[in-house]
């Protein structure tokens, strides 16, 4: 099992190269974390964000996301696999100089100000100073920036934690459950601020498992359970195309016909309702069969499927992908 | 470090305990002294002759001890807020880092070295101004050696707080192991194990706390002391001391550069 050192040979630079499509500002390849010989914390992520997209990191609690976004900046060492940002490996100082990130709860000193807590870190990232009143007037911390980290809310440590992000105005923002602790308010403000920093040529790795934000904001979703990535798609493309609902009586008796027709895997039961997966143009013929075959059928609609309907059947799978 | 409340509380307690014990306690026992020889044995030892024996003369133990924890807490509490996290994804190399942390707590331990001395000082001149009693101080030469010397001793042991903390990731029990090594163990070896074990008695040679007391002693400070000892010369007490702030300072960054954030 290799290691990813941090300083690279001539020949992993190259190779780094030539994986690296122009047109992505991260990517990892076979990216694995490994704690001692039980624990498979990320395994084998193979992900790519393209430049200018908000990418959606999905995953339920303890499924490797935070894991792997350490990983991407140089915090944890990968136990093997490939990983580059901004063309660059994890951690290095030129990449990380045009990465903004804020990874898990926002961490500052309590005793300094908020504003003294940015002039650290803008010192510490070589970004002018005049960045800092910016950064808070946009998060709307510039009333309290004076008092204390440590008398902030939640809230407030979150947006600050936000801020802290922009002071190198970065190419690619990473941010780790951006939302944590806001109120609906405060996240619906988050939600636009992370659409307007994602517009333009700023890159936005957004990782969450609020999957309505998700669905807001992502342009593209990777979908990582167990430590695997099941799926890596548009939105749209993960939804799949639009299903049909049916509400017949004797169900059992529906589902038999159902899946004969279609086929048992293309027939799911939820909330004593059939989900398939059929052209909406077909409900004319399912319809007809059903009747034939002596069910009564009392719903019959075309439904599109949420993220989170997909997303639960992805990971209820224990690790399976259903998408390609 | 100047902005954090720990600096300065370990400074006061620093700086107060060599004024408590230094001077204000020998002043103390000179006022109820039994008759006036022992009084002016007791006034001699707080004149300004004596100022470089006075400030360090606490330095292997109890200031060592604070050094310690100086160095166990600014590393530890980085650990404990998470700010190590915020800081390695910002740009400069982790060793970069590290060597700003280092440089940052050798001049705060300077700093402390100094008030220390410049305190003393003063204490010690008000005493002999008041007690008509002559102001001869050590050489500008034997001063520098003095704090430079107490200088080394705490650096090393404030250097060995900073490796307990990046190996523990915390500053709870590497302040606990730290102290209990500086007032305990060492102390148990010195006085149980070398009359017991021939080992011991060369092993004592090597130990940093041993070697702090007798780098101590050579620059004259007082035996009776907890901590003062004669076990080895002041030159290989100097040496040694700073071979451990070497070794010390190479393992905490090697374990910084290596281990994983979390």
């Amino acid at each position: 099992m290799s290691k990813v050192k941090r300083t690279e040979t001539h020949t992993q630079t190259e190779a780094r190269r030539k994986v690296m499509n122009e047109d992505s500002l991260l990517e990892t390849r076979n990216l694995t974390k490994r704690y001692g010989p039980r624990i498979v914390a990320v395994d084998r992520v193979s992900l790519t964000v393209r430049r200018g997209e908000v990418y959606g990191f999905l995953g339920p609690n303890g499924a490797g996301k935070t894991t792997t976004l350490r990983m991407l900046l140089g915090l944890i060492r990968p136990t093997s696999g490939m990983a580059s940002v901004l063309g660059r490996p994890p951690g290095d100082p030129g990449g990380l100089a045009r990465v903004g990130a804020l990874v898990e709860a926002p961490a500052f000193y309590p005793y300094l100000s908020g504003r003294d807590n940015l002039r650290v870190i803008a010192r510490y990232a070589n970004a002018p100073k005049k960045r800092i009143e910016a950064a808070l007037d946009l998060v709307d911390l510039v009333d309290r920036a004076r008092d204390k980290f440590a008398t902030y809310s939640l809230g407030m440590k979150q947006r600050l934690g936000v801020a802290a992000t922009l002071l190198k105005d970065p190419e690619l923002l990473i941010l780790d459950e951006p939302t944590n602790g806001l109120d609906p308010a405060g996240m619906a403000d988050m939600r636009a601020l992370i659409r307007r920093l994602g517009s333009g040529e700023r890159t936005v790795l957004l990782s969450s498992h609020l999957l309505g934000e998700v669905e807001q904001i992502c342009d593209r979703v990777g979908v990582i359970s167990q430590g695997r990535l099941i799926a890596e798609s548009t939105v749209e493309e993960l939804r799949g195309g639009s299903a049909l609902l049916v509400a017949a009586t004797p169900l059992d008796r529906a589902r038999e016909r159902v899946e004969q027709l279609l086929g048992a895997e293309r027939v799911d039961v939820l909330d004593g309702t059939l989900r398939l997966e059929a052209d909406p143009t077909s409900s004319g013929r399912i319809n007809r069969e059903l009747v034939k075959a002596g069910v009564e059928v009392t719903e019959l609609r075309r439904i599109e499927r949420t993220l989170e309907e997909v997303f639960l059947e992805m990971t209820n799978q224990k690790g399976e992908s259903n998408v390609e | 470090m100047y902005k954090r409340p720990t600096t300065w509380v370990l400074l006061f307690v620093a700086v107060a305990l060599s004024q408590v014990f230094n001077y204000l306690v020998p002043y103390a026992g000179y006022l109820t002294a039994e008759n006036e020889r022992a009084a002016e044995q007791i006034l001699a030892g707080t004149m300004p002759e004596n100022l470089i024996s006075n400030s360090i003369s606490g330095f292997p133990l109890f200031a060592g001890a604070l050094a310690l924890t100086l160095g166990a807490i600014s590393v530890g509490s980085e650990y404990g807020w998470g700010t190590f996290k915020t800081m390695l994804i910002q740009r400069p190399r982790r060793l970069s880092i590290y060597a700003a942390e280092v440089l940052a707590l050798a001049v705060t331990v300077l700093a402390i070295v100094l008030s220390i001395f410049a305190l003393g000082a003063l204490t010690s001149s008000v005493f002999a101004l008041s007690q008509s009693e002559s102001m001869a101080w050590p050489s500008l030469g034997e001063l520098a050696r003095g704090v430079a010397s107490g200088w080394l001793i705490l650096v090393t042991w404030c250097l060995l707080g900073v490796l307990l903390a990046f190996i523990f990731r915390g500053m709870a029990l590497p302040i606990g192991l730290g102290v209990v090594w500086i007032l305990g163990i060492e102390n148990l070896i010195v006085n149980v194990a070398v009359a017991l074990l021939d080992f011991a008695e060369m092993l004592q040679k090597v130990l940093p706390g041993v070697n702090a007391g007798s780098l101590v002693s050579a620059l004259g400070g007082r035996k009776e002391t907890p901590g003062v000892n004669t076990v080895v010369d002041g030159t290989q007490a100097t040496l040694v001391l700073a071979a451990y702030a070497i070794i010390f300072t190479v393992i905490a960054g090697f374990a910084l550069q290596r281990r994983d954030v979390t």
